[in-house]
């Protein structure tokens, strides 16, 4: 089974995610695009494994989280590793919308970016290229403090200082 | 100026601790160009036409003077003993080798100093006025703000991955001196009817390919919102601007495209959410912040005295008395004055200084303004808080050491880019066209008889010379593989900031120094009495300028 890092540990990822365009899906717990579970809701229901969804970086989710809220994971998308929404997006999810479940950052992720998606509040990361997980969630705890809110950090660094 | 405590310090040792295993892994062939550039931009490093260039951090301009050794020492050590200070405030390396890059940021760790988001797609170097603290006409010291600001923007967690790169400024006082409507925010301290500081917001400027003047999104923020409003601003920008054109990218982009009016209900909306959070700023962390930009401890001068005694050198000495008139501001402290050490002599690439300089700046800065250096947006730098009695041994000082060509303001005290020399986006040279025009107006009689006047060159339509507010700017552009020169006349900075307007086809380099020659024959024809080049430019309009530059030879 492939490997992921979830809250800073190497795990089996047993999520499949499914694009778009799929026609049928796979067996066992999937990750559908988040218009798909719109869509079809009911007809998921009655999937054999667990359901959670994927957004793509540039969807708006203030349409449609109210749906997704008490989903078990949220995979927000990285089309491009520099492609920075869903950062925002994930801030949005657990301190706007309180969601509790696993925010996983999956697509074209890079290690270097672990530190700052973790205080954005992702506590899942799949990689598309085979790497040395172990290794990569060193990056998790490249900085030890840092002057912002974030959902890691509820108090800015002024509130804090000694 | 602001001082690092542990946990300042220790951010900045852990980013170079964290570059230097990026480093270590792209040399090892584990992280791919692409997914190093982002990384190296982050910290400073560009890879230029000739060398890696990297860009040191100045926050809002402010140095102490052991900040300036240290980077002489740099340049000595890891460059090629000189330096070239840069539009925006910091300073940049043109030399430095890629695999030395960690030591260089460890170094600059020492002396307080990094060089965190100086390029990338992230939030800048915030910028300011170079004479904050100490202007005449200032409604409050904008540094604790900046300072603020350089904090909550410094690895922000949601927006190191911007569409384009993102530039803010501060403006503390009636005149601007920080262009801060050319950035993507622009922050005007302003009091209300009840004496209460706060900020009048601006968004969407910026120069560049679309050189835009920024629009007023909200007219009275009050001072403990800063941040939570900057956040809803940068969240806004951050989901909805163009990620697919590097060109459109820009936040100027975005609020044209909304209107000015609908992006502020959009940054409104967000910032509902999160105003009165835990960002918000309290009174203890304002006072703490301001606490560090405290005045020095000022002697009591018999202004009436000194001025004479000032005046009667002056007298004596016309090159005293010149640079007495170009270089040398007034401040609100009586008795003492700020002078702009010019980094324009002829000669030499504007902004660009040795590290045998920068040691005497220092050493300047130590006997003369308090240990304390600021850097100018018009690539020179500034000791503030000379005590009057002191000026003319100041200029002896500087005069020896190159750094007193009393030409401030004047067309001699051009922007200019690093242009096609170093840089590898130029379509043309701009360095050697400064030259050009410092050696053929090298009469300063004649100088000084024109005045203010701002000329600013850059070697591309990125704009990193400003050439859009230039009172004259000249813009290097390609064609056909050859480097040609467009110029513009009627641009300006200040509070009523203008975009200079084309002046016809574009010149060959040789013809540039002489176009120039022309439109000031026609400025010193036409202007009425103390009228500026700009001034009369917009009394007469562009026709006569065009004209004299475009006649045909007879």
């Amino acid at each position: 089974m492939p490997q992921y890092l979830k809250d800073g540990a190497v795990v089996d990822n047993s999520w499949q995610q499914v694009s778009a365009d799929n026609e049928s899906l796979p067996q066992g717990d999937i990750l559908v695009p988040a218009s798909q579970w719109q869509e079809q809701q009911n007809t998921l229901a009655s999937h054999v494994g667990a359901v959670g969804v994927w957004i793509d970086s540039h969807e708006e989710i203030e349409g449609f989280v109210e749906s997704i809220i008490d989903l078990p994971v949220i995979a927000i998308n990285f089309p491009k590793f520099a492609d920075g929404r869903g950062f925002s997006i994930a801030r949005l999810l657990r301190e706007r919308y309180g969601y509790q479940g696993e925010i996983r950052a999956v697509g074209q992720i890079i290690r270097d970016q672990l530190f700052l998606m973790q205080r954005c509040g992702f506590n899942g990361f799949v990689f598309d290229a085979d790497i040395d997980l172990v290794e990569a969630s060193k990056s998790l705890q490249d900085f030890s403090d840092a002057y912002q809110v974030a959902v890691d950090q509820p108090e800015p660094l002024f509130k804090r200082r000694a | 100026m602001y001082q690092y405590d542990q946990y300042d310090q220790k951010l900045v040792d852990e980013r170079v601790e964290q570059y230097r295993d990026q480093t270590k892994r792209f040399l090892a062939g584990d992280i791919s160009e692409e997914e190093f550039l982002p990384l190296r931009l982050q910290n400073g490093l560009y890879v230029q036409r000739l060398a890696p260039m990297l860009r040191i951090a100045v926050p809002y301009g402010l140095m102490s003077s052991n900040q300036v050794r240290k980077i002489a020492h740099i340049s000595r050590k890891f460059d090629k003993g000189y330096v070239h200070f840069t539009t925006r405030q910091n300073i940049q390396l043109n030399w430095p080798l890629l695999e030395e890059v960690p030591d260089i940021l460890a170094e600059l760790a020492t002396v307080e100093m990094h060089a965190i988001q100086t390029s990338g797609n992230c939030i800048r170097n915030t910028t300011t006025d170079q004479f904050a603290g100490v202007a005449n006409d200032e409604i409050e010291d904008p540094r604790p703000w900046c300072e603020i600001i350089r904090q909550w923007s410094t690895i922000h967690p949601e927006f190191a991955f911007l569409p384009r790169k993102f530039k803010i400024a501060v403006c503390g006082s009636e005149e601007d001196r920080a262009a801060f409507l050319l950035h993507d925010i622009g922050i005007q301290l302003v009091k209300n009817d009840q004496g209460e500081t706060g900020f009048h917001i601006y968004a969407g400027g910026g120069l560049g390919r679309t050189p835009v003047i920024a629009s007023s999104i909200r007219e009275f923020l009050p001072k403990e919102h800063l941040l939570t409003y900057l956040d809803a601003i940068l969240r806004v920008y951050n989901r909805y601007g163009n990620r697919d054109n590097k060109y459109k990218a820009r936040i100027k982009i975005l609020v044209r495209a909304w209107t000015p009016a609908v992006f502020a209900e959009r940054v409104e909306a967000e910032w509902l959410h999160i105003k009165d959070g835990p960002a918000t700023l309290n009174g203890h962390e304002i006072e703490r912040v301001k606490g560090f930009f405290t005045l020095p401890d000022y002697q009591t001068v018999d202004s009436a005295a000194v001025d004479a005694e000032v005046k009667a050198l002056a007298t004596e000495h016309k090159g005293f008395s010149r640079w007495l008139d170009r270089n040398v501001t007034e401040q609100k402290q009586t008795g003492y004055a700020c002078v702009t050490l010019s980094l324009k002599p002829a000669g030499v690439a504007p902004g660009d200084v040795t590290d045998k300089q920068l040691d005497i700046i220092a050493d300047l800065a130590d006997t003369f303004s308090f240990g304390e250096i600021r850097t100018t947006h018009n690539q020179n730098i500034v000791l503030a808080d000379v005590i009057k009695t002191e000026l003319f041994q100041l200029w002896q000082q500087a005069k020896a050491a190159g750094l007193a060509t009393p030409n401030i303001g004047t067309i001699n005290d051009m922007i200019c880019c690093p242009g096609g020399d170093y840089c590898s986006l130029a379509n043309a040279k701009s360095i050697p066209v400064a030259e050009a025009i410092q050696r053929k107006f090298d009469d300063l009689d004649y100088v000084y008889d024109l005045g203010d006047l701002e000329l600013n060159i850059s070697g591309c339509m990125n704009a990193c010379g400003h050439h859009h507010v230039g009172h004259i700017g000249i813009l290097g552009v390609d064609k056909k593989g050859e480097e040609w020169y467009q110029v513009q006349l009627g641009g300006s900075a200040n509070k009523n900031a203008t975009l200079g307007k084309v002046l016809g086809p574009s010149l060959s380099r040789d013809d540039v120094v002489d176009s120039i020659e022309k439109l000031l024959d026609v400025y010193v024809e036409n202007r009425l009495e103390q009228e500026s080049f700009l001034k009369t430019y917009q009394r007469i309009g562009l026709e006569k300028f065009k004209e004299r530059v475009y006649a045909p030879v007879s």
